[in-house]
């Protein structure tokens, strides 16, 4: 029995049962989706009619202009196209597109998305996302009642700003409200954390049919805490099909298959692939052909794939300064780890056995809908806080063209951090910056993101000013530069996205380029810091020379040290920084007395002035 | 027509209304929400609206909205404490539903 109180006027009427706002994640993958709904903090996938849980990432368009998702879509009918895989297209040009697709493509405008030529006229990429997720949410406003009030949409961990932008856009065609993009292998350490109340260093190992995502997370007081990513966009079961098909092909001697051909040639491989999950041999055929497949050959077709992702685990761990002794748990997410080859890889790798109590194809999803019933406003317990990393170091160019790295790479954000910088001339009154991102040592082969200058520094002899720089990256990613000269006061800064414009393979390019060629971007430092200093040598002497050249120095003196200056000069435009060091010190050397001389001129015109003044106090 | 308040009742409106220092009775209504269609309204009055019904209870003025004594005609406010709850309970004969938590009713 409710008991009541007397309420002051107006607020009893106020009263009233606050509805329960709907929410579910998506995991909207390369090869198969899903949708799944959180309430009071656990979630379930939603099954199809059928009760089929996981939807074929497969839109098929006929002429006509209908379309059918899913399993219902994979079985061709005369002159309807069948597109799968698309999500690796999602925001792509034609130029990031490398392998073979057993669909044509046509290069957009200038810059832009691919489209897919198809039976009903060419279609986005955006579009066959927008198709699947409507599939998806039909799901769910019919099998579990009702509309939904917003989504959680999970993309993989290197997917850049225009592809989150298009999977956005998709979800907007689809008439969906986003709450969040959240990382995937992010949404699977939500699903474990919470609903088992993992606690640790956790590594989240993401096979799925098209990428490849490792995660190091840290797990503390209902926190977590990504540590470091890394993975391969470009990897995942679809290579091994692939793999497969082409090694069926090569051993059937039957090669430039039609399209529809290849296409089954795919689906056989998948299926055989599947088949030594549980069996150690299975039969394949092209036309009259036939052999037997047996799990050893498909060891050697996958075990090059599975290196590729120990290898990112290994730079993973290496980046948060771990050893694999130091992983708690390990994570096994994406169909591709049922796999029983890549279990028992990732065993050997982190000398423990992976986790894999929750369904490795759901985990995500789950993990996803968990969040999105936290973000919709259905808290339930301690709300979980998601910290984010940037993926590339951010710095200024500094004279020489090196890159001055002020946060590095895998720092957490939001995260400030700062540094000091100073003038490079006399009376230097302004100061240029340009922000870049990447690994290497000179800014020509990082990424340029802002310039921006700050004028009005008081002029000052080189190297006295103190100008602060400072970065900024909020929990959006943004990206805040100021520039402050510390005794006056002044200030300049810049806003930019760093992530924006950059294709997630160009982030692994740039991180892997940087250890390949780590030690001849040493020397080109060293270089350009030795041209440097040899430069700012010549341009003192010759200042000096300029002012007391003619009154210090015999005209043989002058000239000597004149000769020493062109031979630096002719050598800092070279690429020897030995023979720059040695011609440095020369001209160091022999200046040494025409400084002492100028110095000593110094003192004497500064008592000659005070004598000046004594003089002057007489009369 | 008639809302009633026990003594009980009406002693503890008393009591609080002169913490509240002001007000010049309690306003008992229902209004369409809860789980099983119709909610109680429960608040003091500072004001008074043209169509309110005033009843006199022991001191205490009882003041209903029309619609609302359409609902609420014959209930009996009482003051319970059980366990370590207390407040204010309806008697409505007019109900012939309640929610399991009795918050709300039809009728």
């Amino acid at each position: 029995m409710v008991l009541f109180t007397i309420a002051e006027p107006g607020q009893g009427r106020a009263r009233q049962v606050i509805k329960r706002k709907r929410a579910a994640g998506i995991d909207l993958g390369t090869t198969n989706s899903l949708i799944a709904i959180a309430k009071d903090g656990k979630a379930e996938v939603i099954a199809d009619v059928h009760g089929q849980r996981l939807l074929p990432s497969v839109v098929q368009y006929r002429a006509g202009g209908s379309r059918t998702v899913g399993i219902d879509a994979m079985s061709p009918l005369p002159g309807a196209t069948i597109i799968s895989s698309s999500k690796r297209l999602l925001g792509r040009g034609l130029a990031d597109i490398q392998h073979q697709l057993p669909y044509v493509l046509q290069d957009a405008a200038k810059g832009g998305m691919v489209n897919i030529d198809t039976a009903t006229g060419p279609v986005s990429p955006v579009q066959v996302a927008a198709d699947i997720l409507q599939a998806l949410v039909e799901r769910a406003t019919t099998q579990a009642g009702g509309e939904l009030d917003g989504v959680v949409i999970t993309v993989p961990a290197y997917f850049d700003e225009p592809q989150r932008q298009a999977t956005r856009a998709a979800a907007r065609i689809a008439g969906l409200n986003v709450l969040r993009l959240l990382n995937e292998p992010t949404a699977a350490a939500v699903a474990y954390g919470l609903d088992q109340q993992l606690q640790g260093t956790i590594v989240i190992y993401d096979l799925g049919g098209g990428t490849f995502d490792v995660s190091l997370m840290r797990l503390h007081k209902g926190v977590f805490e990504v540590l470091a990513i890394g993975g391969d966009s470009a990897l995942g079961g679809d290579d091994i099909d692939r793999a497969i098909a082409d090694w069926m092909q090569k051993s059937s001697g039957s090669s430039g298959m039609p399209v529809e051909d290849y296409r089954q040639l795919l689906q056989q491989a998948r299926a055989a692939k599947h088949a030594l999950t549980t069996v150690t041999t299975t039969t394949v055929r092209i036309g009259a052909w036939q052999a037997e497949f047996t799990r050893s050959t498909l060891h050697e077709l996958m075990d090059s794939y599975i290196e590729t992702t120990l290898k990112a685990c290994r730079r993973v761990l290496r980046d948060a300064g771990l050893a694999a002794a130091d992983v708690t748990d390990v994570v096994l997410v994406g169909g591709s780890t049922r796999t029983p080859r890549v279990q028992q890889k990732v065993q050997e790798f982190f000398g423990r056995a992976p986790l894999c109590s929750i369904n490795p194809d759901e985990v995500v999803a789950l993990g996803a809908a968990l969040q999105a019933d936290v973000l919709v406003g259905n808290k339930y317990g301690d709300a979980a806080l998601l910290l984010d990393v940037m993926p590339l170091s951010l710095g200024v160019e500094t004279m020489g063209g090196l890159m001055e790295k002020i946060i590095p790479r895998n720092s957490t954000i939001p995260v400030s951090r700062a540094q000091e910088f100073t003038t490079y001339k006399d009376g230097q009154t302004a100061m240029s910056f340009s922000v870049f991102q990447g690994e290497r040592e000179l800014v020509s082969d990082c990424r340029s993101l802002a310039h921006f200058e700050l004028r009005g520094i008081p002029p000052m002899v080189a190297g006295a000013a103190r100008i602060k720089v400072s970065f900024q990256v909020d929990a959006d990613g943004l990206l805040e530069v100021q520039a402050e000269e510390m005794t006056s006061g002044i200030k300049s800064s810049t806003v930019v996205k760093p992530s924006f414009g950059l294709v997630e393979h160009d982030i692994l390019d740039m991180i892997k380029a940087s250890i390949e060629s780590a030690a001849a971007d040493k020397a080109l430092r060293t270089l350009r810091e030795r041209q440097v200093e040899a430069q700012r040598h010549i341009e003192s002497l010759k200042a000096a020379l300029q002012q007391d050249g003619e009154s210090l120095l015999s005209v043989d003196e002058k000239h000597k040290l004149e000769q020493v200056m062109q031979e630096l000069t002719v050598a800092a435009a070279g690429a020897d920084a030995v023979l720059i060091e040695r011609l440095t010190e020369t001209l160091n050397n022999q200046s040494r007395d025409f400084a002492g001389r100028r110095m000593d001129a110094g003192i004497k015109t500064a008592l000659a002035g005070r004598r000046l003044d004594a003089l002057g106090e007489k009369p | 027509m008639a809302i009633l308040l026990t003594e009980n009742a009406a002693k503890h409106v008393a009591s609080q209304m002169a913490a509240r220092g002001k007000g010049v009775g309690i306003r008992v209504g229902v209004t369409t929400t809860g789980c099983s269609g119709m909610a109680y309204v429960l608040e003091f009055v500072d004001e008074l609206n043209t169509e309110d019904k005033v009843f006199a209870n022991h001191g205490i003025n009882v003041i209903v909205d029309p619609k609302s004594l359409l609902y609420l005609d014959g209930t009996e406010m009482d003051f319970v404490k059980t366990g370590l709850n207390e407040g204010f309970e309806f008697h409505n004969p007019n109900v012939k539903g309640e929610c399991g938590c009795g918050e709300s009713f039809t009728v």
